[in-house]
């Protein structure tokens, strides 16, 4: 079976690291003091780092002469030992003021990308999330986010401070003695040279890895979700030959990324080594014309030789960091990118007082320009009536109410509530004017009141627990083991019909002009329904209301029941009207009862 | 963790054998090297004495010590491969057998551990245990090789350094035993967290119609913010503590150098000292240095303990479903079923699922089971292709226990179509075509035809070779559920298993893929769970459940009139004069 399952970020071209990193640096804009700091205190902490070796030359100096002239002149190697004290733990205590900046700079940077994506997600349009998984989304805010975090905090550092170490040794070496340098330098390039053939090998490696490992959880993913099928059907042959085929694949793959990552560490070892014995060599015969006092130029070479080839692997493993990093914000920026919702901060409050008059006029709309859906609405709807909207699956229905809602824009046409253009509200004016009861019960974690109150705040207790009789859920609430103040999580058993019940009473808590109730009862039995039913009859009293059923015996008592098919009206007029049309209405109605 | 290891196959201990050698022969190689640099010290040291230096004995150490270099580097090399090897080949044989294990699993096994969990056990928790294996076993070996024979050739040199280089593991356990102590609580901690913002975030997502409805953008922003704020002080205060690792490995080997060199300056009385000082700076490291290896497994060790942990929980579980022998060879197209006294219930739970359910499904019969949510109906189809096992009682196909049946001919006979549309990436003939069906492309189009599936197959690009992609988002709910369907058909079962499979469907298209299955598989036994009454009105027994228990069996027409619960559900779907 050909699978087509790539993730984003491995999609991440060349070009793309220098644009998301760019973005990610002017993202941690606002941190430029601690990035100042943290690149402040990492040079001092390399100022140590450089200065350190010297002074052990010194020191074995001053043992060697002393070895040669009869004694070791005490006080000046206790001078020098008690400078190197200082520089290590002067260079200690600012490498850790480096590393708290850093960590304190990173933390802030991620704290401030997860809020962004947060309140992002509440101001982009809602067909966003037509389009995209939620695990997509929430993976950006917690796995993405993390990695950014992590490789920051892990490469960001060690990166300026490789860099700086690099560029001081490189000066210090100089400053000591050229020919010596040189010859660290020559060697160096020699044994990376060496580990390039690595190098070049590997990313190509650690792609194929990351794609194979797509590919396993994607087809993991499926069988695991559709076990009774493949169960059943007896696949069971047909998807191990296909998981042989990935697991076999990811075996190779894996095993060649994990020699690579896990031979760089000795090779750079050699390079050390190398190095090494580079620098005596060439010491010793520069010693041969210098004298006593270049033993102490070859000892601390041993040391620079070291501090050299160190901050170069350093860098190297920073930037393969930073490359995980870029592919991470790549996919952060792209959801901070998307467009808002247009702003509204200068529109005035136009309802004050409302009846509930909707009049929808001309409507036309589509999630896509060249998909129209709903093509030429008009309807005048009058304050207080029930209005029932049917029709075949992907007919329009819900998008209508999306519209009412303006969790959409129009194509054209508008619709308008009490006289004034929904288009002259601003979006929290519409959403204030109705009350929403959806198929999918959403509750969260929390007490019961707080689930009922929800952002009311200046509802009283009273309130709430008058509105729950209303609705007839105070019974089974006073039963719970807390009451009202019973925690909604895991532990606590709601049935279907529980839930849609507290999110009726929450409606009406919440105390709007007009209702909308999109597939309420669609996924309770038939007899909880009716309880339900009720609760609903109690919350629209009064109320211009909007009902979408499945099942059309819930909208029967309707005042008016538009028949939506493929985006227009084809009937409307009540229950025994359209039935006596022998209609579309009548059809679909009667199609329930049908004998072959 | 040990008995994950038990997997490895006999080549991987001989590579292990291998492995050990040869990470001996590197640390002795490694171990050579000061030596050597020893040797070529004391040459450079004539020239503190102003003697002349020799330089062939400088080259030809040099040379035996970049050998060493090479030596040890090959052997890491070799190592490298081995290690990737092994740690690659018992993630892949781990793989395979959660795999398989997980494929044998009967529903009450999935729901114990839920798809998720077992999705991240098959692949993340098998990486964490190939990874540390990976860096662990080098590290394991090496490590204690390497400080044992670094302390063999420094001991008896100079106890005052000895002393030192104690002290110095000592403060560098110290260290890092205070540092775990502080912090690995509050990493602990930050799991909790991180589920916290994610259950917001979600909820976020999911509630996002209600929440811009109810105009509560904010109130969730500061629920998000109060989270969020909380995580990011646990994480301060745990990365600051961690960055201390840094500093503090760095001063504390910078240190012991400094403490060799100053002690050295009192304890070395000639050129032989001298030398035997920088030999012995070096091996102070690397016994230093092994020790730091040592500790990163001990921090790595504990997360691959929970997912061995976590691995073996998959691996240990019995298989509840076990199968029998009997094989019907003999394919009519229809069969009977019975249910004898059958009793259900979880194995832990104390509450029966369904009590007692006794009844005969006849040849070419349609038998419909209808209820409230919860009544048990899903339940009691799903005994029949043994997703569960009756606790009590018997289901009996054609004579015999569903039991000692072999489970893949007993599939055979069977056509179910799950709850919710499940199809697989590839092509709508290679879903409808699934299993060990091998049927023509004429019956696959005729399936897909009294499926109902005709029209929008046909509109697709490549009608029935069209893709379908992973977990078939690209297809509506509607049409997976007839896709399904359709691969029901396809394998001309002698029993269909609908378990509410019509309720993503509307009123016409249920009503029209009803009779094309009635007129075209005539003879085939059918179940069918459903919400609706117009859905099962018709069917030759309807069986009503309440709680588990049946309360009532009949047609329609009988239930109407007999079936209090009956009329019940029928009422609140149709109006008095329809019923």
């Amino acid at each position: 079976m050909p699978r087509m399952n790539i993730r984003a970020g491995e999609k991440a071209e060349k070009g793309s690291f220098k644009k998301s990193m760019g973005k990610l640096l002017r993202y941690c804009r606002k941190q430029w003091i601690w990035m100042f700091v943290a690149i402040l205190f990492g040079a001092l902490g390399v100022v140590g780092q450089i200065i350190g070796p010297n002074k052990i030359k010194d020191l074995t100096n001053e043992i060697t002469v002393g070895l040669y002239s009869g004694g070791i002149n005490i006080e000046a190697v206790t001078k020098i030992a008690i400078f190197l004290v200082l520089i290590y733990a002067f260079g200690a205590i600012f490498s850790y003021v480096q590393n708290f900046v850093t960590a304190t700079m990173t933390q802030k940077v991620v704290k401030n990308l997860r809020k962004d994506i947060s309140v992002k997600i509440n101001k982009i349009p809602l067909n966003y999330f037509d389009t995209h998984l939620y695990g997509d989304v929430l993976s950006r805010v917690t796995n993405d986010v993390d990695t950014i975090g992590q490789s920051l905090n892990e490469s960001v550092g060690t990166l300026f401070s490789s860099v700086i170490l690099f560029v001081g040794v490189l000066i210090m070496m100089f400053v000591t003695e050229w020919i010596m340098a040189l010859t660290v330098i020559g060697a160096t390039i020699i044994g990376f040279s060496f580990s390039l053939i690595f190098m070049t090998r590997a990313q190509k490696y650690f792609n194929q890895n990351q794609k194979n490992m797509g590919e396993l959880n994607a087809h993991i993913e499926e069988t695991y979700s559709g076990h009774n099928v493949v169960q059943l059907f007896n696949a069971k042959g047909q998807t191990k030959k296909d998981f042989d085929k990935i697991n076999k694949n990811l075996f190779t793959s894996g095993w060649k990324s994990q020699f690579i990552s896990g031979v760089m560490g000795p090779v750079m070892g050699f390079v050390g080594n190398f190095g090494y014995v580079a620098v005596c060599i060439v010491g010793a015969v520069l010693a041969s014309q210098r004298g006593i006092d270049y033993f102490g130029v070859i000892s601390a070479f041993m040391i620079y030789v070291r501090l050299f080839s160190n901050p170069l692997s350093q860098i190297a493993q920073s930037l393969t960091s930073l490359q995980s990093a870029s592919a991470a914000s790549n996919r952060v920026f792209e959801f901070l990118e998307n467009e808002e919702l247009s702003d509204e901060s200068k529109k005035q409050l136009q309802v004050k007082k409302v009846e509930g008059n909707v009049d929808f006029e001309h409507v036309v709309f589509g999630y896509s320009p060249n998909k129209i859906i709903i093509k030429d609405f008009s309807v005048n709807i009058k304050a207080g009536q029930k209005v029932a909207i049917v029709g075949p699956t992907g007919a329009g229905k819900t998008t209508l109410v999306n519209l009412l809602m303006r969790f959409y824009e129009l194509n054209s046409g508008d619709i308008k509530i009490d006289g004034v253009s929904t288009k002259d509200m601003t979006r929290e004016e519409v959403h204030s004017l109705f009350g929403m009861v959806l198929q999918d019960t959403w509750l969260f974690d929390g007490t019961i009141k707080e689930n009922l109150r929800y952002n009311n705040e200046n509802v009283s207790d009273e309130q709430i627990v008058d509105a729950c009789k209303k609705v007839g859920v105070d019974h089974f609430i006073q039963t719970l083991s807390n009451g009202y103040d019973t925690v909604i999580d895991d532990t606590v058993n709601l049935s279907a019909g529980q839930k849609q019940l507290l999110t009726i009473a929450r409606t009406m808590i919440a105390n709007r002009p007009m209702m909308i109730l999109d597939e309420a009862t669609s996924s309770v039995d038939t007899r909880t329904e009716i309880l339900l039913q009720q609760a609903m009859d109690k919350v629209m009293e009064g109320r211009t209301s909007f009902i979408i059923a499945h099942r059309l015996s819930t909208i029967k008592n309707a005042d008016i029941i538009l028949v939506l098919k493929d985006g227009d009206i084809v009937e409307s007029g009540n229950h025994e009207e359209l039935l006596k049309k022998g209609g579309f209405y009548a059809d679909l109605y009667n199609s329930q009862f049908e004998e072959e | 963790m040990f008995k994950l290891l038990i997997n490895l196959k006999w080549i991987d201990y001989l590579f292990l054998a291998i492995v050990a050698g040869l990470v001996g022969f590197q640390v002795w190689l490694d171990l050579e090297l000061p030596d050597y640099m020893y040797n070529i010290t004391q040459e450079l040291g004539k020239i503190g004495q102003g003697l002349e230096v020799e330089m062939s004995v400088i080259l030809s150490n040099g040379g035996i010590m970049l050998g060493c270099a090479l030596g040890s580097l090959a052997s890491a090399i070799i190592v490298g491969f081995f290690v990737a090897n092994i740690a690659s080949r018992l993630g892949y044989n781990l793989r395979e057998m959660v795999y398989n294990k997980i494929q044998g699993f009967s529903l009450r096994e999935i729901n114990k551990f839920s798809t998720a969990s077992l999705i991240t056990r098959t692949t993340n928790d098998i990486r964490q245990i190939q990874m540390v294996l990976a860096m662990g076993c080098q590290a394991l070996i090496k490590a204690p090789i390497m400080a044992v024979c670094a302390i063999i050739k420094i001991v008896g040199k100079s106890w005052e350094w000895s002393i030192a280089t104690g002290v110095a593991i000592a403060v560098l356990i110290a260290l890092v035993l205070t540092v775990m102590l502080v912090a690995l609580p509050k990493f602990k901690k930050i799991q909790t967290l991180t589920d916290d913002l994610n259950r917001i975030t979600r909820e976020n997502l999911t509630g996002i119609r209600v929440i811009r409805a109810s105009n509560a953008e904010d109130y969730q922003n500061e629920k998000f913010d109060k989270s969020n704020e909380i995580l990011t002080k646990t994480n301060l205060f745990a990365n600051r503590m961690m960055a201390i690792m840094g500093p503090g490995m760095n001063i504390l080997m910078s240190g012991l150098n400094l403490s060799i060199y100053w002690i050295g300056a009192y304890i070395v009385k000639d050129i032989d000292g001298l030398g035997n000082m920088m030999v012995f700076t070096s091996y102070a490291m690397q016994v230093v240095m092994s020790f730091i290896m040592l500790i990163m497994i001990f921090i790595l060790l504990p997360r691959a303990l929970v997912s061995a942990k976590r691995i073996n929980e998959v691996l240990d579980t019995k298989d509840s479903i076990v199968p029998g022998c009997y094989k019907d060879e003999n394919f009519d197209g229809t069969a009977s079923v019975v249910f004898d006294h059958v009793s259900f219930k979880y194995p832990d739970a104390e509450e029966y699922v369904l009590k007692d359910i006794s009844f005969e499904a006849y040849e070419g019969e349609t038998i419909a089971f209808i209820g409230s949510t919860g009544s048990g109906k899903s339940t009691l189809i799903n005994l029949i292709p043994r997703l569960y096992d009756a606790t009590e009682g018997r289901v009996v196909i054609d004579g015999v226990d569903v039991k000692e049946y072999d489970l893949e001919n007993l599939n055979k006979k069977i056509g179910y179509v799950p709850q919710r549309g499940v199809l697989f990436s590839g092509t709508v003939k290679s879903n409808v075509n699934f299993g060990d069906n091998n049927a023509d492309e004429n019956t696959v189009k005729g399936a897909i035809s009294v499926a109902q599936a005709s029209n929008f197959v046909s509109r697709m690009s490549d009608g029935v070779d069209s893709a379908i992609s992973q977990g078939g988002t690209n297809v509506s709910g509607g049409q997976k559920q007839r896709l399904s369907i359709a691969r029901a058909i396809a394998r001309k079962p002698e029993i269909f298993i609908f378990d509410d499979s019509f309720s993503a469907l509307d009123y016409k298209t249920d009503r029209k893929l009803r009779s094309a299955l009635k007129k075209h598989t005539q003879k085939v036994t059918k179940f069918i769970v459903a919400q609706r009454i117009g859905t099962i009105k018709d069917a030759d027994k309807i069986i009503v459940l309440e709680s588990g228990n049946m309360v009532g069996m009949g047609t329609h027409e009988q239930l109407i009139k007999t079936c209090p619960v009956y009329q019940e559900i029928a009422l609140s779907q149709l109006s008095k004069e329809e019923l």
